[in-house]
C-alpha cells in the first residue's frame, strides 16, 4: 500500500518539476484521441445520415409479383431430349397477375411474426397526371399511410400538408414536389388523374411530397389504397406489393428466400437492393479509423521519446533509488505510472476537446434538399466512441511507456555510481 | 562479537575490455561496532569490493554473508530489500534527488520500507537531520545546499532505516578538510553511540588511519 503511494509520489515529482515535457507529452494525446473522437462522431453521424436516408426508403424486404418467362417452357415438359437441344425463339413473359395472390392472409401471417416490426399493403399503379391537354406519365401508389408513418420517416418528406390529411380523405393525393411545380399546382387544388385504360379520376392535393430524388419527386404520387383501388376499378383485395420492416435487418436476406418458397412472390431484400451502399460505408469507416489510429500512434512516440529523454536525464536518480533500497520493479512502475499519467490527463482533456469540437460541428448549418429535416451537420454522440478513446490512451501510453520502463528497470546502478 | 559482513574467497572478472583479475580471493569479515576502511592504489579494486559487499554487484563468485546469511545467489528483488533494510550507503558525490526536499530526500528508503506511518518517518527523518545540525535545512530543496551540507543529507538517509552497516565510497573525496573531518567525526559518533558497523572506501590516509582497522587492498588482494 504504502510503497504505491511512495513511488506515484515520485512520478508526480518527476512530472511537475518538468511541466513543460507532460504538457507536451499530454498534448499529443489530447490532440490524437480530440481528432479521433471529432473524425469518428462525424463520419458515423454522415454514414448514419446517409444509411436512414436509405433504409428508411427501403423495405427490408419487398414482395411482388415479376413479370417473367417461365422457367420451364413447356417443351420441356412435352419431351426430354436425348442427345439433342432444343431452341425456343421469341418467349414471352407468362400470362399472370400482377397483384399478390391472398395478400390479406400474407399480410396477417406476417405480422403475427415476432421478428417483423411491420409488413404495410401497396398498390402501384401507372396513371397518367392530366393538366389541360398535357399528360404527364407517372406513377400513383396506393398505401395505408398511417402505417407508413409508423415504419418510415415518410413524415419527414411530406413537406406540405399531413399525413393525416390524405387519411381523412376519400379522393387526397400527395404530389411529388417536381410534378407540382411543373404544373404549378399546390396543396387544396385540384388535379386529374387518368389510368391506363382512360378512365378520369378527380383528386384533391391534400400535400407535396420530396425524396430529394428529381427522379422520383417528378413522377411520384401517393394516395390511400382504397382510392387507387377504386380508381383501377379493382376489388379491396388488390395489392401488388408488400413492403416488410424488421427488427433486425441481418435477418432480411434468409427471411427473404423463406417467403419467397413459401409464398410463392418474387422477395428482393436490401442488401440485394443495396450492396453498394453498405460497401460505401465500410470504407468511411475504414477510413476514419486508419486515420484515427495514425493519430493516436505518432502521439504515443511523443510520449516515448519524452519518457526516454527523461530516464537519461534521471539516471543518476535511478542509480541513487536502486542503490537505497528500490528494486528495479519499483522504478519501472514509476516511469510506467508517468506514462500512464500523461496518458489519463490527455485522455481526458482529449475527450473534452473531441466532445466541443463535435458540437462545434453539429451546430454548423447543412441544409441539403434532400433531408428536408437535416438542418446541421450530423454527429453520433455514442458513449462507445469515448470508452473506446480513452483505452486506446491508456493502451497506447502503456505501451510508448514501458519500452523506457523496462530499459530503467534493467539499468546497473553500480555503473551509474561508478561512471562518474 | 556478532559478524555482520562476512566475504568468504570472493572472485572477480572483468571481461571487458580485456579479461582482467580485479578481485582475487577476498576473505575478511566486519564485526559489529566496527569502523574499518579499505585503503588501496587506484586500480586495486577497492571500489568494486565494495559494491560487491554492497549486494548491487552479483557478478562474482564466492559467498558474502549479511548477519550469517547468505547473500550470494539471491533475486534482486530480495537484494533490494537487504539494501534498504540492512545497508546505508553514502557516496564521494552526494547524489541526492535534487528535485526533492532535503527532508524528503532523507525520508525516502524509510517510505520504501513502509514499516513505521508518515508521521513517525518524518520525526526520526528531523532527529537524523538534528543530529548531524542540519535540520534547518529539512524544507530546502536538495540542489540548494552547499556540497558539505549535501554529504551530510546523504549520511541522514543513509542512517533513516537504522542499518547494520554505513558503507561509503570515498565519502569525503569531494570535500575540504573541513567538512572531511566533520564526516570522519559523524562516523566516529555513530560508531561510539549507536555501534554502528563502518566500512568505508577511501585513499585519504589520515583518515583511514584513524578508523579501528585498514584493510589494505593490492592488486586485488588483501595484503595485511
Amino acid at each position: 500500500m504504502t510503497r504505491w503511494k511512495v513511488l506515484l509520489e515520485i512520478a508526480r515529482t518527476h512530472l511537475f518539476t518538468r511541466m513543460k515535457s507532460t504538457t507536451t507529452a499530454s498534448l499529443g494525446v489530447t490532440f490524437g484521441i480530440g481528432a479521433y473522437i471529432t473524425l469518428v462522431s462525424f463520419m458515423t453521424g454522415l454514414n448514419r445520415m446517409l444509411d436512414d436516408l436509405i433504409l428508411n426508403q427501403t423495405p427490408h424486404i419487398h414482395l411482388y409479383n415479376e413479370i417473367e418467362p417461365s422457367e420451364q417452357q413447356p417443351v420441356n415438359l412435352y419431351l426430354e431430349p436425348e442427345n439433342a437441344f432444343h431452341v425456343v425463339h421469341s418467349v414471352k413473359p407468362r400470362q399472370s397477375q400482377k397483384k399478390i395472390h391472398n395478400a390479406y392472409p400474407i399480410l396477417q401471417y406476417l405480422k403475427e411474426d415476432p421478428a417483423v416490426k411491420g409488413a404495410t399493403p401497396q398498390l402501384r399503379a401507372q396513371i397518367f397526371y392530366l393538366s389541360g391537354s398535357i399528360e404527364l406519365g407517372g406513377n400513383l401508389t396506393g398505401i395505408d399511410i398511417m402505417e407508413e408513418v409508423c415504419l418510415s420517416n415518410i413524415r419527414d418528406y411530406i413537406i406540405e400538408g399531413t399525413p393525416e390529411a390524405l387519411d381523412n380523405s376519400e379522393s387526397g393525393i400527395l404530389l411529388g414536389a417536381g410534378l407540382a411545380r411543373k404544373m404549378s399546382l399546390s396543396t387544396g387544388d385540384r388535379i386529374q388523374v387518368s389510368t391506363v385504360k382512360g378512365a378520369v379520376f378527380p383528386l384533391k392535393i391534400v400535400g407535396l411530397y420530396q425524396s430529394g430524388i428529381a427522379d422520383i419527386d417528378n413522377v411520384q404520387g401517393f394516395a390511400g389504397l382504397k382510392t387507387v383501388q377504386r380508381i383501377l376499378g379493382e376489388p379491396r383485395n388488390y395489392i401488388t406489393d408488400i413492403n416488410i420492416k424488421l427488427l433486425d435487418i441481418d435477418k432480411a436476406p434468409a427471411m427473404a428466400r423463406q417467403l419467397k418458397r413459401l409464398f410463392g412472390v418474387k422477395a428482393t431484400d436490401i442488401n440485394e437492393a443495396n450492396a453498394q451502399f453498405e460497401t460505401g460505408s465500410d470504407i468511411r469507416n475504414l477510413i476514419t479509423y486508419s486515420v484515427s489510429v495514425t493519430l493516436l500512434i505518432v502521439a504515443g512516440f511523443g510520449i516515448y521519446n519524452i519518457l526516454n529523454m527523461l530516464i537519461y536525464e534521471k539516471m543518476k536518480d535511478i542509480a541513487i533509488l536502486k542503490a537505497t533500497g528500490f528494486s528495479g520493479g519499483d522504478v519501472q512502475f514509476i516511469f510506467i505510472s508517468q506514462a500512464i499519467i500523461i496518458g489519463v490527463a490527455g485522455g481526458i482533456l482529449g475527450l473534452l476537446v473531441g466532445f466541443m469540437l463535435s458540437r462545434l460541428i453539429d451546430g454548423i448549418a447543412f441544409e441539403t434538399e434532400a433531408l428536408p429535416t437535416i438542418t446541421t451537420y450530423p454527429i453520433n454522440y455514442n458513449p462507445w466512441f469515448y470508452i473506446i478513446g480513452l483505452s486506446f490512451a491508456l493502451l497506447s501510453t502503456f505501451i510508448a511507456g514501458y519500452l523506457p520502463a523496462d530499459k530503467a528497470r534493467k539499468i546497473d546502478p553500480v555503473k551509474i555510481i561508478r561512471g562518474s | 562479537m556478532a559478524v555482520v559482513l562476512k566475504a568468504d574467497h570472493i572472485d572477480k572478472y572483468f571481461k571487458k575490455p580485456v579479461a582482467f583479475h580485479v578481485l582475487k580471493d577476498i576473505c575478511f569479515d566486519i564485526k559489529r561496532g566496527e569502523f574499518a576502511s579499505i585503503m588501496g592504489k587506484s586500480g586495486s579494486g577497492k571500489s568494486t569490493l565494495l559494491y560487491i559487499l554492497s549486494t548491487m554487484d552479483t557478478d562474482y563468485t564466492g559467498a558474502l554473508y549479511f548477519n550469517n546469511e547468505l547473500v550470494t545467489g539471491q533475486s534482486h528483488e530480495k537484494l533490494s530489500g537487504i539494501r534498504n533494510r540492512h545497508i546505508g550507503f553514502v557516496f564521494q558525490f552526494h547524489y541526492l534527488l535534487s528535485e526533492f526536499s532535503v527532508l524528503e530526500n532523507v525520508m525516502l528508503p524509510a517510505k520504501k520500507l513502509g514499516e513505521k506511518s508518515y508521521r513517525e518517518i518524518e520525526y526520526d527523518a528531523i532527529e537524523k537531520l538534528k543530529m548531524l545540525h542540519i535540520d534547518h535545512l529539512a524544507k530546502k530543496r536538495a540542489s540548494q545546499i552547499s556540497g558539505g551540507e549535501k554529504q551530510r543529507v546523504a549520511i541522514a538517509r543513509a542512517l533513516i532505516n537504522n542499518p547494520s552497516i554505513l558503507m561509503g565510497d570515498e565519502p569525503t573525496g569531494n570535500l575540504d578538510s573541513y567538512n572531511s573531518e566533520n564526516v570522519f567525526n559523524i562516523f566516529k559518533q555513530l560508531k561510539e553511540e549507536q555501534g554502528l558497523s563502518l566500512l568505508v572506501v577511501t585513499h585519504d590516509i589520515d583518515f583511514a588511519e584513524r578508523t579501528d582497522r585498514i584493510i589494505q587492498l593490492e592488486d586485488g588482494r588483501v595484503v595485511n
